[in-house]
This record gives structure tokens, sequence and C-alpha cells, in this order.
């Protein structure tokens, strides 16, 4: 890991709580929708919030790709599960929610798991595919296993 | 009758998402470092190398199902249960997956951290 990969992950992080936030913020202008007029989702596209949140969203896809083509699968998903305590955090600063002591738990039992994950190597080494894999690029990031 | 079907979304969102999940984990590693691959050959050499991957769209369809399907329970209105529920499990049906189709080395860092994330989301989502 290095310290562009990391903000790859930083990047899911923000862009994937940012987005829901923003999603959210919209869809509370807009009201429920119902699954009988699904055409009212396009007009949702026309409200800022939902366009801002669906541009997060789109850079959040790109980087979670990008983490997903140099990190195994089981690191990435604890590793930016971070984003589930940004969320917390920011509906308290920004939309002035309550954190219960449920929360805060939850918030300190996914740190751990970040914390844990994050301290092992990223990638599982396939020493009979590696010269297939991105001919040989894993190896050339020069990480430890 | 309702908590049927309730669960029933939940699982659909769990194996759809987590399908997708493991599909685009597979395309990306078919294409290597995204990251060096714009370094050396720009943006739209990225862009063309992920959509000919033909992993990329079925995991992208699969993902859609499961986004999908939580909208649709979401409107059902047990947002509390459905999203901890199923982004929980997600996490978990993920390290699954990906020990027996992506052949990833989840050792037990990864079951813990996987585990610990999945009783966070939970209570953080309450």
């Amino acid at each position: 890991m290095n310290l562009r990969k990391y903000l790859v992950l930083v990047a899911v992080m923000f862009f994937g709580a940012i987005g829901d936030i923003l999603l959210a913020r919209g869809m509370k202008d807009l009201g429920p929708v119902h699954l009988n007029h699904p055409l009212s989702l396009i007009a949702a596209l026309a409200n800022p919030w939902v366009f801002a949140g669906i541009l997060c969203l789109i850079g959040f896809f790109g980087s979670y790709m990008t983490a997903l083509s140099w990190a195994d699968l089981t690191y990435v998903l604890p590793a930016t599960a971070f984003s589930y305590v940004l969320l917390a955090l920011l509906s308290k600063y920004f939309l002035h929610e309550n954190i219960s002591a449920f929360r805060w738990a939850g918030i300190l039992l996914i740190s751990c798991g970040v914390g844990w994950v994050t301290r092992g190597p990223e990638l599982t080494r396939h020493p009979e595919k590696a010269g297939a894999v991105a001919s040989g690029k894993i190896h050339a990031t020069g990480d430890t296993a | 009758m309702k908590s049927v079907h309730v669960w029933a979304a939940v699982a659909v969102i769990v194996v759809a998402s987590s399908i997708g999940e493991v599909l685009l984990s597979s395309a990306m590693k078919r294409i290597g470092d995204l990251g060096l691959l714009r370094a050396s050959k720009g943006i739209f050499a990225v862009l063309a190398a992920v959509f000919s991957e033909r992993l990329f769209l079925p995991g992208v369809a699969f993902m859609g199902i499961g986004f999908f399907s939580l909208l649709t329970a979401l409107s059902w209105g047990d947002a509390s249960l459905v999203a901890p529920a199923s982004a929980s499990l997600t996490l978990v049906l993920n390290a699954v997956l990906a020990k027996f189709f992506l052949h990833e080395a989840v050792d037990h860092r990864r079951w813990i951290s996987a585990l610990l994330v999945g009783v966070g989301v939970v209570l953080v989502a309450r």
C-alpha cells in the first residue's frame, strides 16, 4: 500500500458518504416515489441535490473500481465501510441528528474492523497466475504480501 | 406476511449485490491496476479497458438489480431494518463468495473485520 492507494480508499469513503447525504437531502424535497410511476425518478434528476449526489456517486464508482483493480474485495469492502462512520458524523454535524450510545458503539466496531483489515495484506497472490494478471503489474507495486 | 416480503427483498438485495461485487472485482483484477494504466495510457484507455471487459456489464447489471430492490424495499417503510440488514449480510456473503470464487485469502483477520463491520453497521443504522 502506498499513499496513492490510501487516497483512492479515502475517495471511496468520502464520495460514497457525501453522495448518499446529497441524495437523501434531495429526495426529501421530492417526497415518496411510487413504483407505478417510475418516470418520476427521471424528474428527480432536475433537483440540484440529487444531481450533485449522482455526480458524487459516479466519483464513488470510479474510485471503487480503481480500488478493486489492485486490492481484494474482502479488503476493499471493510476498509471503505468507514463511510458509514462518516455518514453518522455528517448527519450529526450537518443534519443535527443525535448520535445514540448504540451508534457510538457501532462507530467503534466499524473503526476496529477497518483498522484491523488495513493492517493486513491488500491482495492475495496467485503465483500460478501472476504472469497473466495485468502482466506482472501487481508485483511492480513492490508491496509486501 | 409483510415481514416475509421484507426478508425476501433483503435476500434479493444481498444475493444480487454480492454477485455484482464479485463479478466487478473479478473484472477489475483481470484488467490490473487502473491507476497505472491511466498514468501510462490515459483515461480513455482505462474506460475502453473497463467497458470491453466481459464481466463488467453483467456485474453492473447485478448491482443495478440490488440497488432497485433496495429502493423497492425502502419504499415499504422499514428502512431501519432493510438498509443495515442488507449492508451487513452483503459483507458476510461477499467474504464467503470471495473465498470460493475469487480464491481470496480470507484469513481470520478478514473474517473478524467483516463481522466487526457488519455488527457495527447494524448498530450505526439503529
